[in-house]
């Protein structure tokens, strides 16, 4: 019996059947709570490059109270729907899957990080940026002053960055206060980035470049390289938040 | 009748004790003579991928153990009803289900941690130690002996890759569950890269071999 093509075929069914069914039961009742989970992880992160996050500040209050956010695209025009004619949230644009696109096409999400007294005032400007470090993918948070011009914080995470070397870009805090007060556009106006050098020697540096991290340049490297093109991308963006401002004054 | 007879005197036979001698050898015996990685070789690459630093490996020895008692749990309780011939697939279903219910769990619960365990905690799934312990003996043996077969396994693979990860970040990171030890002592420590990479994990598992055998006297035949 226990042998035949039928019980078979009916076990095969009723396994299925049950292990599909408390699968699918799960997600369902788990969806909501990790929706809630991913959300306070994304604005942990972009709230981590103009704060320092502790565990019992209040992430979604603070978010909802002092970030505005919109999506750009490579021209620096804002994007309001996506192809498919539904309203752009930026906080859903995946940038990890955008990143696959040539910037032309990519959408680009911008965080203002508004005045705590008067919210029409952007305190900061908070960049997503995205790319690859020496073993898997990097990516951080960018935060450019009111006049785009310093940054005012940097946080980064990776996926597997050695342990101690490159890993230091999310662990060690010291790295991502080298970046605070750095400029991004030289005297003639051009946008250099901020480079990170090789080798960890403490020596004072210009305004464009910090120090290295002993070990892991080739994970500095992608940094760089992450930086650079992501502040090319909204290049044009900043270029019209100038205009405007001076328009505005 | 004579068969009858034989029926009834296993059922008035005294049942076992919860804790008996064999079943508490369940457990105690893949903790050290029996152990699934280090006699048996078994879940090496999770032991080697995960072990870099503690925390992520005692989540993944929580699901570890949780996916082996449940699994060996279900598959015993129907091993009675399970086709010989789809028997494989069947358990590879259970420990799917089991190890699906980890990682969606985690997801909602500790985010951060599924960012880093990421893929390994689906490779559960192929962790040799789960097929085995199903195949080997929850498809022969009784719910509560599978369920303590399970735990004693799942003890056996945590407590050895626990003792990696412990040595991997004190010498590879410096640190013990983030916890920067030679910098709160001010001892000047250089962290030791070999420690970080998979090399690392080899070379303490092998030494962690080498002394449990030469204790146990066991040898490969």
């Amino acid at each position: 019996m226990r042998q035949s093509n039928s019980y078979i075929i009916i076990f095969t069914l009723i396994t299925t059947v049950f292990v599909g069914g408390t699968l699918a039961v799960t997600s369902i009742l788990l969806g909501p709570r990790q929706a809630m989970s991913i959300e306070y992880d994304t604005k942990s992160q972009i709230l981590g490059a103009v704060m320092n996050i502790t565990e019992k500040d209040d992430v979604l209050g603070i978010y909802d109270k002092r970030i505005k956010s919109l999506v750009v695209n490579y021209k620096g025009e804002e994007v309001k729907t996506d192809s498919k004619g539904q309203p752009l949230i930026a906080e859903k644009v995946d940038v990890a899957k955008n990143y696959k696109l040539k910037p032309e096409e990519r959408l680009f999400p911008v965080f203002k990080y508004t005045n705590e007294q008067d919210s029409t005032q952007v305190d900061a400007y908070i960049l997503p940026v995205y790319g690859n470090g020496l073993w898997d993918r990097i990516w951080g948070f960018m935060a450019l002053d009111n006049k785009l011009e310093t940054v005012q914080g940097v946080s980064f995470g990776h996926k597997a960055e050695t342990p101690g070397l490159g890993a230091r870009i999310s662990d060690d805090p010291v790295i991502s206060e080298r970046y605070v007060g750095k400029k991004i556009y030289n005297d003639k106006g051009e946008l250099v980035s901020v480079d990170m050098v090789k080798g960890e020697k403490g020596a004072p540096l210009d305004e464009h470049h910090v120090d290295g991290m002993s070990g892991a340049t080739m994970t500095g490297n992608g940094v760089n390289k992450m930086l650079k093109e992501y502040l090319a991308c909204y290049e044009s963006y900043f270029e019209k938040v100038k205009s405007q401002n001076v328009a505005g004054l | 009748m004579s068969t009858e007879v034989a029926e009834e005197k296993v059922v008035e036979k005294k049942s076992e004790d919860l804790f008996s001698k064999r079943r508490k050898k369940l457990i105690s015996d893949p903790l050290n003579e029996d152990n699934p990685i280090t006699i048996q070789v078994l879940g090496i690459c999770s032991a080697l991928a995960i072990t870099i630093k503690m925390e992520p490996t005692i989540i993944m020895s929580l699901a570890v153990i949780f996916t082996l008692v449940f699994s060996n749990l279900l598959i015993s309780l129907l091993r009675n009803y399970i086709p010989n011939r789809i028997r494989i697939i069947v358990q590879l279903a259970v420990v799917a289900l089991f190890v699906t219910l980890v990682s969606e769990f985690l997801k909602a619960f500790n985010y951060p941690m599924y960012k880093v365990l990421g893929a390994f905690v689906g490779l559960i799934i192929t962790n040799c130690i789960v097929m085995g312990r199903l195949e080997a003996f929850a498809m022969g043996n009784k719910p509560y002996d599978s369920v303590l077969d399970g735990l004693g396994s799942g003890l056996g693979y945590s407590w050895i890759i626990l003792a990696v990860a412990f040595f991997r970040e004190f010498l590879g990171s410096g640190s013990i569950l983030n916890f920067k030890v030679f910098e709160a002592l001010s001892i000047p420590y250089v962290n030791n890269g070999l420690m970080v990479d998979s090399i690392g994990a080899f070379m303490i598992l092998a030494i962690i071999i080498w002394i449990q055998r030469s204790k146990t006297g066991y040898v490969e035949h």
